[in-house]
C-alpha cells in the first residue's frame, strides 16, 4: 500500500491538494456570509439553477462551466433583483428559477447524443480531476474573495446586519449586495468540479456551522471555516482515494462526523463549566 | 431659524395604498417635534420619508444645506422594529461603529479616536461593560440602548426616534430624555411616541399624524384639538407631569 507521502510525487495529487485549499477559502469565507445572512435557500436555488448552464453547455458543445457560471450569475441577480423590486415572495422565487435550472438542464442533457459519464462529475464532484483550467479560477477566485472581504469587511458587515438601517443612513446597500450575491454564484460554479451540485451547499454550511459552535465573531467565524473546511477535504480526499468513492461524498462525510463531534465536544465542556460554577 | 428638512405636498405609501396624505411640515435646527397618531396612522411611514426610505408618490422632500451628504451621517436613526436577525454575529462596539459609517463609502475603516467615541457613547449610556459582548446576547431593553448609541454617536443634525421607550426601563426612560434636552440644544429631534403625557413634557411641537398631518406649534394641546385633527388620542395625565401641559377636557 503507498503511504501518503509518495502520494504527493503524483501531480494529481498536489492538484487535488490545491483544490481543496482553494475550495476551503472560497467557501470558508462565502459560507460564513451565507450562514450569518441566512441565505442558504438562496444558493442552494443558485446552485441548481447552474445545472441549467450545465445542459446547454453540453449540447452546444462549449464548456459546461462556463454555462453554469452564466445560469448561476444570472439566476443570482434574478433572486437579488425580484424579491426585492417585485412584491414576489422570494422563497416562491427561488424555487421557480431552482427547478427551473434543473429542467433546462435535463432537457439540453438528454438532446445530447450520448451524453457523456462525464456528467456524473458535475453532479458529485471529483477533487481528483479537477482540471489546471479550474483550479486557477480557484485561485483567483480565493485571491478575489480574500482582498474583498479584507478591503470592504465593516461596510459588508453592517449591511447584512441591518439592511434597513444601511439605506437609511445611505450605505452602499446594492452594490454589496449584487457584490456578495456574484461572489457566492461564482463560489458555488467553481466549486461544482471539487464536491459536486448535489453537494456544494454542504461546503458552504457544515465548517460554518461547526465554527459556529465555537464562536460568535464573524471573522473567527471565517477563519474556522476555513481551517474546518480544508481538514474535512484533505480527510475525504484520502478516503475517496483509498476506497474510490466520489470525493464530494467522502468530503461531506467526514464534514458531518466532525459537526457530531464537535457538538458533542462543546456540551461537555459547557457541562464542566457549569459544574464549575455552581461549586 | 434654519430649516433642514421640509415636505411639501407629500403624498407616500405602499404600492398602491395610499397612507398619507398631502403632507406639509418643515423642520428647523431646534426643534423637537413629538409625532402622535393612532396605530396604523402612518407615523413610521413619515419617518421612511424623512430618511428616503421611502420614496413620495407627489410632491417632495427638500433637505437644506446643512443635510447635505458628507463624510458624516446626518440623521440618527432608532428604528420601531428593528428587523436585525438577532442571532447575527457582531459585536455591541461594531454595531455602534455602524452609526460613524461614512455614506456611501464601500470601504469603512474606524481610527482609534471613533472607537473611543462609540466606547464613550456606550458608557454615557451605561453599558459600556457590554462593548464586547455578541449583540445577539442582549436584553430587549440593551438592544434597544445600542441602538439609541447608534443613532447619537455621529453627532447627527437630526435624530429620529420610532418609538424608543419601547423596552425600556424607568431608569433608562428618565437618562433619554435627559439626554435628549442636551441634544437638542444644538440639533433637533423627531420622536413618536404613543406616551402623550410624557412626551408633551420634553416636546416643543406635536405632529398628529392619521393619515394626514396636522402640525401643532405647542406642546400644550388639548383633547378638543387632538378631536379636532382627527387624531383619536386619549391624553392620560401621568403623575409626574404637570397638569399645565395637557389641557384635559375639563380645564
Ligand atoms: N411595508 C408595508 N407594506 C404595506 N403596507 C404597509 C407597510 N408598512 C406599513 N404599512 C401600512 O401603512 C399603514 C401605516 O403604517 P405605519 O407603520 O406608518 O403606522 P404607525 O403610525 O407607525 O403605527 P404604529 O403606532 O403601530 O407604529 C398601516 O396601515 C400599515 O398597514
Ligand atoms: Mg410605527
Amino acid at each position: 500500500m503507498e503511504t501518503i507521502i509518495t502520494l504527493f510525487e503524483y501531480r494529481f495529487f498536489t492538484n487535488a491538494l490545491l483544490a481543496a485549499l482553494f475550495a476551503s477559502i472560497t467557501c470558508g469565507i462565502t459560507g460564513a456570509y451565507i450562514v450569518s445572512r441566512r441565505i442558504v435557500f438562496i444558493s442552494g436555488g443558485i446552485t441548481h439553477a447552474s445545472f441549467g448552464g450545465i445542459g446547454i453547455g453540453y449540447f452546444f458543445g462549449f464548456n459546461p462551466i462556463v454555462g453554469a457560471m452564466i445560469f448561476s450569475v444570472l439566476s443570482a441577480f434574478g433572486i437579488e433583483y425580484m424579491s426585492k423590486k417585485t412584491n414576489l415572495r422570494e422563497d416562491s422565487v427561488i424555487a421557480i428559477l431552482w427547478s427551473f435550472g434543473m429542467a433546462v438542464g435535463i432537457i439540453f442533457i438528454f438532446l445530447t447524443p450520448g451524453y457523456s459519464a462525464n456528467l456524473m462529475s458535475f453532479l458529485f464532484g471529483n477533487i481528483l480531476t479537477v482540471t489546471k483550467l479550474n483550479l486557477v479560477f480557484l485561485l483567483i477566485l480565493a485571491l478575489l474573495i480574500t482582498g474583498i472581504f479584507l478591503v470592504f469587511f465593516k461596510t459588508i458587515l453592517f449591511i447584512a446586519f441591518d439592511e434597513q438601517y444601511a439605506r437609511a443612513v445611505k450605505l452602499p446597500v446594492e452594490t454589496i449586495n449584487y457584490l456578495m450575491i456574484t461572489l457566492v454564484a461564482l463560489t458555488i460554479v467553481f466549486n461544482i468540479k471539487v464536491v459536486g451540485i448535489i453537494l456544494v451547499i454542504s461546503l458552504l454550511t457544515i465548517p460554518q456551522t461547526i465554527a459556529n459552535i465555537f464562536t460568535k465573531k464573524f471573522e473567527i467565524m471565517i477563519w474556522l471555516s476555513i481551517i474546518i473546511g480544508f481538514l474535512g477535504s484533505i480527510s475525504g480526499l484520502l478516503l475517496s482515494y483509498y476506497l474510490n468513492v466520489p470525493s464530494g461524498a467522502a468530503i461531506i462525510f467526514f464534514l458531518v462526523i466532525l459537526f457530531f463531534i464537535s457538538k458533542i465536544f462543546r456540551n461537555i465542556l459547557t457541562s464542566l463549566r457549569i459544574r464549575k460554577q455552581i461549586q | 431659524m434654519d430649516k433642514i428638512i421640509e415636505l411639501q405636498n407629500v403624498t407616500a405609501g405602499y404600492g398602491e395604498d395610499i397612507i398619507l396624505r398631502n403632507v406639509n411640515i418643515a423642520i428647523h435646527r431646534n426643534d423637537f417635534i413629538g409625532v402622535i397618531g393612532p396605530n396604523g396612522g402612518g407615523k413610521t411611514t413619515l419617518v421612511k420619508v424623512i430618511l428616503g426610505l421611502i420614496k413620495p408618490i407627489t410632491g417632495k422632500v427638500i433637505y437644506y444645506d446643512s443635510m447635505k451628504e458628507g463624510k458624516q451621517q446626518k440623521i440618527g436613526y432608532l428604528p420601531q422594529n428593528s428587523d436585525t436577525d438577532k442571532v447575527f454575529p457582531i459585536s455591541v462596539l461594531d454595531v455602534v461603529l455602524s452609526g460613524l459609517a461614512q455614506p456611501n463609502r464601500l470601504i469603512n475603516r474606524f481610527s482609534k479616536a471613533q472607537k473611543a467615541k462609540a466606547r464613550e457613547i456606550l458608557e454615557s449610556t451605561g453599558i459600556l461593560h457590554l462593548a464586547d459582548k455578541n449583540f445577539g446576547e442582549l436584553s430587549g431593553g440593551e438592544m434597544q440602548r445600542v441602538f439609541l448609541c447608534r443613532a447619537i454617536v455621529s453627532d447627527p443634525e437630526l435624530l429620529i426616534l420610532d418609538e424608543p421607550n419601547t423596552f425600556v426601563d424607568n431608569k433608562f426612560e428618565s437618562d433619554l430624555y435627559h439626554t435628549l434636552k442636551k441634544l437638542n440644544e444644538h440639533k433637533a429631534i423627531i420622536m413618536v411616541s404613543h406616551d402623550v403625557g410624557t412626551i408633551a413634557y420634553y416636546v416643543k411641537s406635536i405632529a398628529c399624524v392619521n393619515r394626514e398631518l396636522h402640525y401643532h406649534q405647542s406642546n400644550i394641546i388639548s383633547q378638543e384639538q387632538l378631536d379636532a385633527y382627527n387624531c383619536p388620542i386619549q391624553i392620560i395625565a401621568h403623575g409626574s407631569v404637570p397638569h399645565t401641559i395637557l389641557k384635559e377636557h375639563n380645564e
